[in-house]
């Protein structure tokens, strides 16, 4: 009865969207879309894990290679692009030290010192967002992934407080003017809310691997943590990761071999 | 007794338009924010809370501070209080009015703050801390507005209104705590980690608030000519007294902590706010304008003589009430934030539509405190037969 009515709400979604993908052209590249509109058999092929984690081989992600990611994830996101300190960045790049900035490393070999280090959501397995969000529109999925509930959140930025990694992004403004190329697969944002990475759940829903994995060039596996089989756990028990301030207590579920 | 408010003299409405209109220009700059979002304010992606969080902050202590007076009045039945209890119930008030406005504006879609209530989320401290503010302003309400209204009747008020007047006593501890757990349970912000937090945070309450209250109450005694009895005043400035000396005590525990155990993460934000980091130094003036006038302020406090002494105890609380708000209302938020979770700088300053919008919500409390202490004065004055200062306090 339950997968039934679940069944039927997808097929009634996916319908709305291809309807209004199609008819509706004002939306501007909406009709270029249409083709990739998902369909139900796309959902039944939805990719599933108990704990979903990220595992990045740094050594090979150049800086051409992050902002190859980054723009994948901004693109597919329809993430503003704003300068200035209230920029919104889902997917981004720091040296050693901003990105691991408890580790205080002297006498760094100079590759690491100058290495590019991508910066996401660690979807981490205790998230302090979910925690103090008052209206749970931050929300944690039993796959692990930390989501947003874009028209639920009130836009308190204590989640913002709460993050050690600052992972998350407000909207200080409509952000719809400073979104480059528009994906109507992917809701935009109003102003005053809140946004971050969310391991691409609506791709991994339909069967595919989020997207900067995908653009990656294999520099970051992706994978279900809590499967001893799987690509990720492979990678983690044969070489060296840390995690980003793993002190703080949340347990990040994305790994950086080093 | 509303219609206490209705009737005053020009000062009086003078008084109220002139808020008014401070608060009519705030609010010119609210529809500005509204409209176009808080891009018009300094915050930003690393610096996510600060001038109205840090205000909200501080009034949250002010409104507890009323505690000072309802405590020896009610459990220590300390009646030297019983004229100026009623204006610390209705400063209470006037001050979680503009800690809600202060919510209010900060956040991004006001129009869904119900949500907050929709989706009851107690593992959130944001839920208690809307559940225990709301109730400490009704329970202000209903114990303020009760006894007065008894008092202008000439009788005692019912033991209903005792025992929630003891009830409050104990809420208002924890309007402050549960404030304080907002900042004190969050990992990766050093300046905020810290068990002491809501122990620091009564403490600067509680000489801060009384402070506001005892300065308020000075002035009222030379317009009106409402005298709360001059051993009240004294009795009042030595709680002042302790609380301040407890805040500094408090305050350098934390400098302690920080520096002895030379953590890189507990040090830094000492720092930014005393020397600065890599030359941004911008809050550096203010802290040690705290530092000076909050031990200063202890040289006019301390001595019994000198505090005895309306015009230096005048000029001790006001030494007192800046410092402790630079300390709460600006360092306390921007030192938390500051650095940044990959430990550099983003500096943040509030913008000049943040203050007027801060102005606006000033004003809205002092529209609140004027019309409710106005009350209180009119039928404190009715009951006496026009005459202000003569009549000992009620017996219980």
């Amino acid at each position: 009865m339950k997968s039934n009515r679940r069944e039927f709400l997808k097929l009634a979604a996916v319908s709305a969207m291809g309807i209004g993908a199609a008819r509706l052209g004002f939306l501007g590249d909406a009709p270029a879309f249409a083709e990739s509109v998902p369909t139900v058999a796309n959902f039944e092929e939805g990719l599933k894990a108990k704990h979903w984690g990220m595992a990045i081989f740094t050594a090979k992600m150049t800086p051409e290679l992050n902002a190859k990611c980054r723009k994948a994830c901004h693109t597919e996101h329809n993430v503003p692009d704003i300068a200035g300190p209230k920029e919104i960045k889902w997917f981004w790049g720091a040296n050693y030290e901003e990105t691991f900035p408890t580790e205080h490393g002297h006498y760094l070999s100079e590759e690491i010192e100058h290495r590019q280090f991508p910066l996401l959501c660690n979807q981490c397995e205790a998230p302090m967002c979910v925690k103090v969000c008052p209206t749970q529109a931050t929300f944690q999925r039993p796959d692990g992934i930390v989501m947003m509930d874009f028209h639920r959140c009130i836009g308190c930025r204590y989640c913002m407080a709460g993050c050690p990694f600052g992972a998350r992004s407000f909207n200080f403004q409509d952000p719809r003017p400073f979104i480059k190329s528009f994906n109507p697969l992917f809701p935009t944002r109003m102003r005053g809310v809140v946004e971050k990475c969310n391991f691409c759940a609506e791709r991994l829903a339909i069967g595919k691997l989020p997207v900067c994995v995908e653009a990656a060039e294999g520099a970051l596996v992706f994978g279900d943590l809590s499967d001893e089989q799987s690509d990720i756990r492979k990678a983690l028990r044969e070489h060296f990761a840390i995690r980003r301030k793993p002190d703080a207590g949340t347990s990040p579920s994305v790994y950086y071999i080093l | 007794m509303l219609e206490k408010a209705l009737k005053g003299s020009p000062r009086y409405w003078g008084t109220l338009i002139a808020l008014g209109l401070v608060m009519a220009l705030g609010l010119g700059f609210w529809l500005y924010q509204l409209t176009f979002g808080m891009k018009i304010t300094g915050l930003n992606r690393d610096v996510s809370w600060g001038f109205y969080i840090a205000q909200f902050t501080y009034l949250v202590g002010v409104a507890a501070s009323a505690v000072m007076l309802v405590l020896p009045y009610y459990f220590h039945h300390y009646k030297e209080f019983s004229k100026m209890i009623i204006l610390g119930e209705f400063l209470a008030i006037a001050a979680v009015v503009m800690c809600l406005g202060f919510i209010v504006v900060d956040i991004g879609q006001p129009q869904r703050m119900m949500n907050v209530l929709l989706n009851s989320t107690p593992h959130s401290v944001l839920f208690w801390d809307m559940v225990v503010l709301n109730g400490y302003l009704f329970l202000n309400i209903i114990v303020g507005w009760t006894s007065l209204q008894y008092f202008k009747n000439d009788m005692t008020p019912p033991k209903w209104v005792k025992i929630l007047a003891i009830v409050s006593v104990i809420w208002a501890f924890s309007i402050h705590t549960v404030t304080a757990f907002l900042y004190a349970g969050l990992p990766g912000r050093h300046y905020f980690l810290t068990a002491i937090m809501a122990a620091r945070f009564l403490a600067s309450a509680f000489c801060s608030g009384p402070a506001i209250l005892l300065l308020l109450v000075l002035c009222l005694r030379r317009l009106t000519g409402f005298d709360p009895g001059q051993k009240a005043i004294n009795r009042l400035a030595v709680i002042i007294t302790y609380a301040m000396c407890v805040n500094i005590f408090f305050f350098l525990l934390e400098v302690f902590t920080s520096f002895y155990s030379n953590m890189p993460g507990h040090i830094a934000p000492f720092k930014y706010l005393f020397t600065g980091i890599d030359g941004h130094d911008m809050m550096v003036p203010f802290m040690w304008t705290a530092v000076v006038l909050g031990l200063g302020c202890l040289l006019f406090l301390i001595p019994t003589p000198i505090r005895q002494n309306n015009t230096a105890l005048t000029i001790g609380l006001v030494m007192l009430v800046i410092a402790s708000w630079i300390d709460k209302g600006l360092g306390l938020l921007i030192g938390g934030f500051t650095p940044n979770p990959f430990e550099t700088v983003t500096v943040y300053s509030p913008t000049v539509p943040e203050i007027m919008i801060s102005l606006m919500i000033f004003s809205l409390g002092g529209i609140v405190l004027t019309v409710l202490w106005k009350i209180a004065i009119e039928v404190r004055c009715e009951v006496e037969g026009g005459n202000l200062s003569m009549v000992p306090p009620p017996a219980e």
